[in-house]
């Protein structure tokens, strides 16, 4: 038997800085392609960039025909159904982060989560039909003359019903990122100790007071990135949005009426994209949309902290 | 605060450094009903969210029940008109688009896993430290893409220089997708083995390597496993990437370099055509989709939960 203890002769003398080297480069490869995905959007967004500059970000027209491309119909119908997600979404995804981890006891939270966490992975596509066929029937025939018979002063509100539109897409990606907020939120909050909970219900605190005044201030920036990162979902999402907004590239002022999203534009005219111009126009759109979702992401990723892990 | 407190104190004095410490109603009764509608509320919040899921479950099972019949899995989609008809191309297709993604996704995850678990992080110098952080951020980032971003850089960079979509091109955009859930699912499960463990390999005089994909590999196995399983539920639901990368095809691809109908795009095109028989074969292609992806999904969490690592 050699002795390795003794200095000089070196075991392994390449076999490990080899496996260490392999394993290095496709960190690396990782990394590169990340960089290499931002570069190759910029690279082929360029001749629209040049084209229309910032006019891009807050023209209306959007005429293939003339080969004028400007984004704010697109920005907006992105903007507008996500935050109608999110004011759905937030407040019930509260509510039922607040059940899991404070009210209901470990034996009931803990499957409930596994299936809340199964809605996540249902694919959007999925969704799309459901919204498709259940959804914007329920919203032409109930809730969009429910809602403009209520608050219909509003000027949101007001319009004939198309069921297809803003205010569905927003519900639908509402249903979609509930169980991103549920099961970040619930994690955080499970993680605040137990002796703060103690201490204030101690004094005689009721529970509600103990989750308002202690366990809420405890978790918020968890909460607040768990309300990024279904941002970042809603923003992106695709194929549902898609088939239920009416693709229609235009900024209305009604809720009830079509619009169009980021996302939604390019899965919808990709393919269909004859000239050079037309194309970039849309992989601009994919640039915005990667460098959206780069800063919300980010935000996100600083507030939730380590060790939890989305759904 | 809790120093000056005495030991024996009674509830009006507790009552007392409660109202101290947060603002409380003195009606006591208004305190005890506001608990109880928050727990109501939040009660009825829980019901309503399970219902979603147990209502989008069974309505797609309902529709896709009727819809399913053994043609659906080997029959060729029927010329429009016609009735019956199947997506056997589109299941296989699937499968190929699958399997190009775990081919790339897998190895890629795997062995960035290992590099950001094993010879990253607390034992090298700051300057290492900043490249591990910056994989990492770049897996998060990767991870946050929207889908359909990524199906424009795969149409970037490969059906724009081989002028053509296909099935290749379709399963390059699952596989990018694949890899950061890999990865970080390696990364995480690599990092619970005990160090222990390492320590007793590397005294036994075994080199880095070997100890690593002997030892500390196949104990974090079912974890590395269940990410795996986890990345190949979620692409199999993607469509955004596959619009114009694999495309689509009326028939079974040929070779790899062909485009390719999948299971989701399908789903997607017959759901917005006007053809009610399209649309009964969406929902069919919908029961089969769900029933793959929540199987595998579901199965391999509960596999998580049972054992999250075989030394536990």
């Amino acid at each position: 038997m050699k002795n390795y203890a003794r200095g000089g002769n070196v075991p392994y003398r390449w076999e490990d800085p080899l496996f260490k080297g392999v394993t290095f480069l496709f960190a690396l490869f990782i990394l590169l392609l990340t960089l290499f995905i931002a570069f190759s959007l910029l690279v082929h967004a360029t001749p629209a960039i040049k084209k229309f500059g910032f006019e891009f970000l807050w023209g209306t027209t959007w005429d293939p025909v003339s080969e004028q491309f400007s984004a704010l119909p697109f920005l907006y119908g992105t903007l507008i159904t996500a935050v109608i997600a999110l004011l759905t979404a937030v407040p019930i995804g509260l509510f039922v982060s607040i059940f899991l981890s404070e009210f209901s006891p470990r034996w009931l939270s803990d499957p409930i989560s596994y299936l809340i966490d199964l809605l996540a992975a249902i694919p959007s596509v999925i969704y799309g039909i459901i919204g498709l066929f259940v959804l914007v029937p329920l919203m032409r025939g109930n809730i969009e003359p429910a809602l403009s018979n209520s608050i219909g002063f509003l000027p949101v509100f007001q319009g004939p019903f198309y069921g297809v539109g803003i205010l569905t897409a927003g519900l639908l990606l509402s249903m979609m990122i509930l169980p991103f907020i549920i099961s970040i939120s619930r994690e955080v909050m499970l993680s605040v100790p137990q002796t703060q909970r103690e201490a204030i219900l101690s004094l005689g605190a009721t529970q509600w007071e103990m989750v308002y005044k202690v366990v809420m201030p405890l978790s918020r920036s968890g909460i607040i990135g768990s309300i990024f990162l279904a941002l970042a979902r809603a923003l992106g999402e695709t194929m549902a949005v898609t088939m239920v907004i009416g693709n229609n590239p235009d900024i209305p002022l009604s809720f009830f009426e079509p619009g169009h999203t980021m996302a939604a534009v390019i899965a919808n005219e990709f393919t269909e994209a004859a000239s050079e111009l037309y194309l970039s126009a849309l992989i601009e759109i994919g640039l915005i949309l990667f460098l959206v979702s780069f800063v919300v992401n980010g935000i996100a990723r600083i507030l939730i902290p380590g060790g939890v892990r989305a759904a | 605060m809790g120093g000056v407190i005495s030991k024996n104190i009674n509830d009006e004095q507790s009552y007392a450094i409660l109202g101290c410490i947060i603002k409380v109603n003195n009606n006591y009764l208004m305190r005890k009903i506001l608990n109880i509608s928050i727990f109501s509320i939040s009660t009825i919040c829980t019901i309503f969210t399970l219902s979603l899921l147990f209502f989008v479950f069974s309505y797609i099972l309902y529709q896709g029940i009727t819809a399913l019949s053994w043609d659906f899995f080997t029959k060729l989609p029927a010329p429009i008109g016609e009735g019956g008809g199947g997506m056997a191309h589109a299941i296989i297709g699937t499968m190929k688009l699958l399997f190009v993604a775990v081919l790339i996704g897998f190895p890629v995850g795997l062995m960035g896993g290992i590099y950001l678990s094993e010879f990253g992080g607390r034992l090298f110098p700051a300057g290492r430290g900043r490249f591990v952080y910056s994989v990492r951020y770049a897996a998060d980032l990767l991870n946050g893409i929207p889908s359909i971003v990524i199906g424009i850089f795969v149409y970037i960079v490969v059906v724009l220089p081989m002028k053509h979509f296909s099935t290749l091109a379709g399963g390059i955009a699952l596989g990018i997708i694949v890899i950061p859930i890999v990865l970080k699912g390696t990364e995480e499960f690599l990092r619970l083995v005990p160090s222990t463990l390492r320590e007793a390999g590397l005294a036994l005089g075994m080199a880095k390597w070997k100890v690593i994909l002997t030892i500390v590999v196949p104990t974090a196995f079912p974890g590395v496993a269940t990410s795996m399983m986890l990345g190949i539920a979620r692409v199999s639901g993607e469509t955004a990437p596959l619009l114009f990368t694999a495309f689509g095809n009326r028939y079974f691809s040929s070779g790899w370099l062909s485009p390719t109908a999948s299971l989701p795009a399908m789903i997607y095109t017959y759901s917005i055509s006007p053809y009610s028989n399209w649309k009964q074969q969406a929902w069919a292609g919908g029961t089969v989709l769900l029933v793959l992806v929540l199987l595998t999904n579901a199965l391999s969490r509960m596999l998580l939960r049972r054992k999250k690592l075989r030394t536990q």
